[in-house]
């Protein structure tokens, strides 16, 4: 037990509507699915400073991150180009607390999809 | 009396303990946990061992009569008082101590003159936790492991020796530190051996190891500040599909996570075998079966070894045979070899170590959700030495017990407090900042999703008493925080002297821990730990 | 900015049409403009915002960047190539700087 952790868990809560209207900007409004999006996080951040994710939508042309526990949520927005050999990005993030982590993809036939992962960043402190 | 202790210990032969028989064409032996206890201890298994969520009330969340209802075990019996708490002080007196690795050692030879290629894995915890591991840098452990014939073996606290120690000792090892979800933390890439495949009674036999999970989070990452851990549940997938490819026919998940996430991993990865777990120090007489999985608790701290026997025939595990062998210290004959190891590393230190340092009156035990009488005791040396209001000591799982009426000696100050960051500090804390860290540490223990909880108990708290609903999500768990010395409610905007040690902050200050305990047990004469009411529990 | 160095870690040759990772690391603090100086003053806002990766000048990724992403921006990601050639990494920074690294890679 420290009290140093304590810090993590100060900030504002995001507004929801920022969340919400970037994904409206990013989607134009349209209809988002739910399946063919997967995010791959630690259940328990090592540190809410450096928590890395990993984003991948088979067939996505751009995919947008967002963290909706941050007093600011986004997070990156990656497009993949012809070059690319898989619509995958790992990469690691900033999470003030507890929170859920989403990631909205533009398909190829311009359609949309989106999921969350939860993700828990803890003061931590004692083990067995 | 004598008499009842020597009838009682007639009834046990070292025979009897050893009976199996030899079944199918694999052996495993599995130990976990033994947190440097070389020598015999006396451990109290816990009273509270709360499950919430899907695993409410099922094995390893049963304690004490349901326990022994559960497996059929008379009360009073060597069976019970090794594995329940009931009646303790007075089955410690009729059985005696149990461990010790020189009885480790026998068991283990006797299993290998029936199986010679018996495989005997280490599940971790093992590098940690006494007064000699502090002083040798573990060597002692390594060594004694090293005799035992260790095939194997995954992590924990371990890597609180700082990682250079850890690099220095693995690459002494003559066999492998595995570890499939600890990576580099710079390029993500595997640090350690995932698994090792061994030929066994003409079956290929795949380990995969998983060391704990939550290493950088539960313990100071900055200790190993290049490693990343994490459950990296496809990471496992992943090696289980490989090691099938490569024709493995029995899967072993060498596995510190502890009881209740490899409950759940096992029902979400197919094709392991065996889970032989660890973390939590839960021992169980049978195997939980998860499907088609074998989960496997061993215990803690030596008391006990795993024998499993497996028929494996083309690739398909058809019948198992399973003993969790109780060590009874006064019953299995010490082997020599093994022995000379330990009283070789301990000969150096037997004078500091043996002090007599005080007496208690009262059993001290730490397992237990929420308080046991050696965190009892720890916090109100805490609060006595350190000027505090109020005193905060981990929930820790590891640590024998002693009973009453016997000497605390310096050696078992250190087997309850031994580690490399024992700084007892003493700081200010608002009333707030006590809630959010308490809630917290709730929820690393009873979040419903086994993969969110880090297998710690909770921490204790001296000189507070509070009401925690173990039902309720994080935030909402504790009420009623009570500062005990004025009775008065908890201000959340006041502020408090907090002492408590073993922070996971770098550069905590503050005299090493067994120091406080040591001058408070000096001054104390004989320790009597009242009854603890402090913490009144709901929602169980 | 001083002192930012790019890495990147690809296989030194790739089958033709067959995807394999590409991994890169830059030093970078990251200032995520949130934060105060030890007089309370903001700390002014300076991050990678942008990043890209071609390959023989096709686009691999084009990736922006917010004060989210952690100090050290590490980007993982999947490349697949027909032919010999070199892949260019570029990282854009508030300040304006631009930094870039090139490997080349071998058909196998
Ligand atoms: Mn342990
Ligand atoms: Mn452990």
């Amino acid at each position: 037990i420290g009290a140093g952790g304590i810090a993590l868990l100060a900030g504002t809560p995001a507004m929801a509507s920022a969340v919400e209207e970037a994904i409206a900007a990013f989607t134009g409004g349209a209809e988002i699915g739910e399946s063919g999006i997967e995010i791959n996080a630690p259940e328990i951040a090592e540190n809410g400073n450096v928590v890395p994710i990993e984003v991948s939508a088979p067939g996505a042309e751009e995919i947008m991150v967002m963290a909706t526990g941050n007093p600011s949520p986004p997070v990156c927005r990656v497009s993949f180009g012809p070059a690319a050999g898989s619509s995958r990005l790992s990469t690691r993030i900033r999470l003030a607390k507890t929170q859920d982590v989403l990631a909205v993809a533009r398909m190829s036939d311009g359609s949309f999809v989106q999921t969350t992962r939860a993700v828990k960043v803890t003061i931590g402190g004692c083990g067995g | 009396g004598a008499w009842a202790q020597i009838a009682a210990r007639q009834q046990l032969t070292q025979d009897q303990l050893l009976d199996f028989d030899t079944f199918g064409n694999v052996t495993l032996i599995h130990v976990t946990d033994i947190h440097g206890q070389l020598k015999p201890v006396w451990f109290r298994e816990p009273e509270i061992n709360l499950g919430v969520g899907e695993v409410k009330g099922l094995p390893p969340h049963v304690t004490g009569q349901d326990f022994l209802k559960l497996y059929n075990i008379e009360p009073g019996t060597p069976e019970a008082y090794a594995l329940t708490y009931n009646d303790f002080d007075a089955l410690a007196r009729t059985y005696g101590k149990m461990g010790g690795l020189d009885r480790v050692a026998t068991v283990v030879k006797s299993i290998r003159a029936a199986r010679p290629d018996a495989l005997l894995l280490d599940g971790g915890d093992t590098w940690h936790g006494s007064y000699t591991v502090l002083k040798t840098g573990a060597q002692d452990m390594v060594d004694a492991m090293n005799q035992l014939g260790v095939e194997a073996m995954t992590s924990h606290w371990e890597f609180t020796l700082g990682i250079d120690r850890v690099t220095e000792i693995v690459d002494s090892l003559p066999f492998p530190f595995l570890g499939a979800n600890i990576f580099d933390a710079e390029w993500d890439e595997p640090a350690y051996e995932p698994y090792k495949m061994f030929e066994r009674g003409g079956v290929q036999v795949a380990v995969i190891g998983q060391a704990f999970p939550y290493m950088p989070i539960a313990n100071p990452g900055w200790m190993f500040p290049d490693l990343s851990f994490g459950i990296r549940e496809d990471r496992i997938a992943e090696m289980v599909a490989e090691v099938r490819a490569k024709g493995a026919g029995l899967v072993v998940l060498l596995s510190h996570n502890g009881f209740d996430v490899d409950r759940k991993l096992a029902g979400r990865v197919p094709g392991i075998d065996v889970i032989l777990t660890g973390h939590t120090h839960d021992a169980l007489p049978e195997p939980v079966m998860v499907g088609q999985t074998l989960v496997i608790a061993s215990g803690s701290n030596g008391k006990f070894v795993t024998r499993l026997d497996l028929d494996v025939r083309e690739g398909q595990l058809m019948g198992f045979r399973h003993k969790l062998i109780p060590i009874f210290a006064d019953v299995i004959e010490p082997d020599a070899e093994m022995a000379a190891v330990i009283d070789g590393h301990r000969a150096p230190y037997e004078a500091e170590m043996s002090e007599v340092i005080g007496q208690t009156g009262s059993v001290l035990y730490r397992r237990g959700n929420f308080n046991g009488t050696w965190d009892d005791l720890i916090c109100n040396a805490l609060i006595e030495e350190r000027e505090a209001d109020i005193a905060l000591s981990p929930g820790f799982r590891w640590g024998p017990s002693l009973i009453a009426d016997t000497p605390i000696t310096r050696e078992d100050i250190f087997a309850a407090t031994s580690m490399s960051y024992p700084e007892a500090y003493r700081s200010e804390m608002t009333g707030e900042q006590l809630k959010i860290i308490l809630e917290d540490v709730a929820d690393n223990l009873f979040n419903p999703d086994p993969y969110y909880q880090q297998g710690g108990d909770m921490v204790r708290v001296g000189g507070m008493g509070y009401r925690i609903d173990v039902s309720r999500p994080q935030g909402e768990r504790l009420s009623n925080m009570t500062l005990l010395k004025t009775g008065e409610a908890i201000d959340p905007g006041k502020t408090y002297v907090v002492a408590g040690w073993a922070s996971v902050n770098e550069g905590t200050e503050g005299p090493p821990i067994w120091d406080v305990v040591e001058n408070w047990v000096r001054r104390q004469g004989t320790v009597t730990i009242d009854p603890n009411n402090s913490v009144e529990v709901t929602g169980a | 900015m001083a002192d930012v160095k790019p890495r990147v870690k690809i296989p030194s040759s790739a089958k033709a049409g067959e995807a394999f990772t590409v991994k890169t690391l830059i030093s970078h603090s990251m200032e995520s403009g949130l934060r105060k100086d030890g007089d309370g003053n903001p700390i002014p806002r300076q991050i990678i915002n942008r990043f890209t990766c071609e390959f023989n000048g096709t686009s691999v990724v084009d990736m922006a960047l917010e004060p989210a992403i952690s100090a050290n921006p590490y980007i993982e990601f999947d490349a697949q190539i027909d032919a010999a050639g070199e892949f260019t990494f570029t990282w854009y920074d508030d300040d304006g700087s631009v930094y870039t690294t090139s490997n080349g890679i071998e058909l196998a």
